[in-house]
């Protein structure tokens, strides 16, 4: 599925006092199977932009098309299938909120995945199967699933319940799936292994993926492109690892780049010719011993 | 000052276990067995996997959860003593995961105003305080708006805001941060390091960053209600593979000095920072 937006342009409280522009003609396009990272500092216009992508939002100015389709064109007829359009747009682009208790409604956590399936029309047997899958792309299948899948959702840690709020969306299947700070909360094997799933999800059915965060290691293993947007205006765009190299624009944005690359670059500027866009660790350490070994070093003395 | 405050512990835990819902089919054993001694100007931060218990753990600092088994003494006073749990609440601030929960007000400026105006705090120094409060988070610009208006990050800010105008003397953080972008994150840990060092305010910081735990001067670990360890920073992380087994992992650099070492190029264990670590590749290479 693609995604675009044309001048897009969000107000809030136009017209009072404390009108904001949170989107500021923004264009962009999506296309389909694509991963795109957005990353900007606090209240840089992020949440707000991505609730444009399946009509949560309706843009002050400007437009936004889902599959070249226009989800609010003025004409009359158009308008009045409006909602049911809507509906099937939510349908195809599943958004996951900042904060999962926005998405969290059913009284247990087996309930709350399976709403979406069964409103879809799936039966018992499919909705079962689909909150497994989506209970075990989140880490929480196994032993733990018993035991959680009939409590209330509100009862969890924030962790366990950022992960059923991911869980409910995956278990609708949708063709585009939009994450806004999808790993924040998360303990480390959770986070890897919430990416490992969308990495797998994006490989087997060509989801299109769009991922808000603060934390640059999830944006480059899941994304290609970066989008920086600052005081709700695209600032810089391109592949992931090349903007992440431009650490100096970053930082000017109260952005930084991991500790990684930060490591390279501070090497580099102690005059070391080493590659800094590296992002993983193991390769920086091979880059590293590379570096240390190379003519005029004296690797021996590492050892001190 | 009564005796109490003359003690070298500001928490004491012993035998702390909480179950959620006992005695119902929906029994949930969060903490076991729980001994902790948290020292006046401490810097305390508490990592361990998703539903370990940490949140449960810091809601007991404040009486927001009473023991079911063991017990919890703040400055001396027992949370389960309800002619206490004023005084505990004034001694124990606290700010919590999810910020929408926090919101008492309608406009920022109030909203962090709340906790002195219920210490009934006299009106200028309110003042002074939520002034400095949201200097301190660079949240001054928007005093006048509505807090559940306001972005992920922005709500953050204002919690924590709300928190420090109080002046508690410990201040427990449960993933304050996590929505922050790395400078606002950056600037929060080092203003609340700062009001540590100088006025020896008690920090519980609580955080999925290893990388804060660096900040440190002791590092618990909790795994499955139970804390299984308790060390300065540079020896927890010296125990990677424990850490791993339970789900957590060490911060980048310290991954990048294991790589090393697997290279044949070891690097003492006392390089915890990006700082640190280039500083010693640099002087070793010449
Ligand atoms: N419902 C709302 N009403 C009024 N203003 C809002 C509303 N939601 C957000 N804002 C304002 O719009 C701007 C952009 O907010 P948004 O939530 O899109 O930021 P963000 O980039 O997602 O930030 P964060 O990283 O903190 O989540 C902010 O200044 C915020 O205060
Ligand atoms: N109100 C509640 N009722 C029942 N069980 C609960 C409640 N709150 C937490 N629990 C359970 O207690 C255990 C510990 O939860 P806690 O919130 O303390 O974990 P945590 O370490 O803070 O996790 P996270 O990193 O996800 O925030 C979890 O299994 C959780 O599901
Ligand atoms: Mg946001
Ligand atoms: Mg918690």
């Amino acid at each position: 599925m693609s995604i675009e937006t044309v001048d897009l342009t969000h107000v809030y409280m136009a017209g009072t006092p404390n009108a904001l522009t949170a989107v500021d003609r923004v264009s962009l396009r999506m296309g389909d199977g694509e991963a795109v990272g957005i990353m900007g500092p606090t209240g840089s216009g992020k949440s707000t932009l991505v609730q444009h992508f399946n009509g949560l939002l309706r843009p002050t100015s400007g437009r936004v098309l889902v599959d070249g389709e226009d989800l609010w064109r003025a004409d009359e007829t158009h308008r009045r299938g409006r909602k049911a359009d809507l509906r099937s747009i939510r349908r195809k682009v599943g958004l996951i909120f900042q904060f999962p208790e926005h998405q969290l409604f059913e009284e247990t956590v087996y309930e709350d995945i399976a709403f979406g399936p069964r409103n879809l029309g799936l039966g018992e047997a499919e909705t079962r199967e689909r909150v497994a899958d989506a209970l075990s792309a989140v880490g929480l299948a196994g032993d733990a699933v018993e035991d959680i899948s009939r409590r209330s959702p509100f009862s969890l840690s924030g962790g366990q319940m950022r992960r059923v709020a991911i869980a409910g969306v995956l278990a609708m299947q949708p063709g585009t799936l939009v994450l806004d700070e999808p790993t924040a909360g998360l303990d480390p094997r959770g986070r890897r292994g919430l990416l490992e799933a969308l990495i797998r999800l994006r490989r087997e059915r060509n989801l299109t993926l769009i991922v808000v965060s603060h934390n640059m290691e999830d944006l480059a293993s899941l994304t290609e492109r970066v989008l920086v947007l600052d005081r709700g205006r695209v600032v810089e765009e391109g592949p992931t690892r090349q903007v992440f190299s431009r650490l100096d624009v970053l930082r000017e944005l109260g952005l930084d780049a991991p500790p990684v690359v930060s490591l390279m670059q501070g090497l580099a500027a102690r005059g070391a010719e080493v590659r800094t866009d590296l992002l993983d660790p193991a390769e920086a350490a091979a880059e590293i011993e590379r570096w240390m070994r190379s003519k005029g070093g004296d690797p021996d003395r590492v050892h001190a | 000052m009564s005796c109490a405050a003359a003690e070298k512990e500001i928490i004491e835990i012993d035998g702390l276990g909480h179950r959620y819902g006992a005695g119902t089919d929906y029994e949930v054993k969060a903490l076991e067995d729980v001994d902790l001694r948290i020292v006046r100007g401490e810097f305390l931060v508490v990592i361990g996997p998703n539903g370990s218990g940490k949140s449960t753990l810091a809601r007991h600092a404040n009486g927001l959860l009473l023991p079911t088994e063991g017990r919890v003494l703040v400055d001396g006073m027992d949370t389960r003593d309800p002619n206490r749990l004023w005084d505990i609440r004034r001694t124990v601030g606290m700010v919590f995961q999810n910020p929408d929960n926090q919101i008492v007000a309608t406009v920022v400026e109030e909203d962090i105003a709340f906790g002195p105006e219920n210490l009934g705090v006299p009106t200028e120094e309110i003042r002074r305080r939520v002034d400095e409060a949201m200097a301190l988070v660079d949240m001054g610009e928007f005093s006048r708006h509505a807090p559940h208006l306001l972005s992920g990050g922005q709500k953050q800010r204002v919690a924590i805001a709300g928190a420090l105008a109080m002046r508690p003397r410990c201040l427990v953080l449960d993933e304050a941060t996590a929505m922050l972008d790395p400078r606002g994150r950056q600037e929060v840990l080092r203003t609340v390091r700062r009001l540590n060092r100088e006025e020896g305010l008690t920090v519980i910081h609580i955080t999925h960053f290893m990388e804060e735990a660096l900040e440190a001067d002791r590092v618990v670990v909790m795994d499955r209600g139970r804390i299984v360890m308790d060390a300065p920073p540079g020896e927890v992380f010296g125990r990677a593979a424990e850490l791993e087994d339970i789900g957590l992992a060490v911060p980048q650099v310290i991954e990048v000095r294991r790589h090393l070492s697997d290279r044949g190029l070891s690097v003492p264990s006392s390089v915890l920072t990006v700082e640190e670590l280039v500083e010693h590749l640099c002087q070793s290479r010449r």
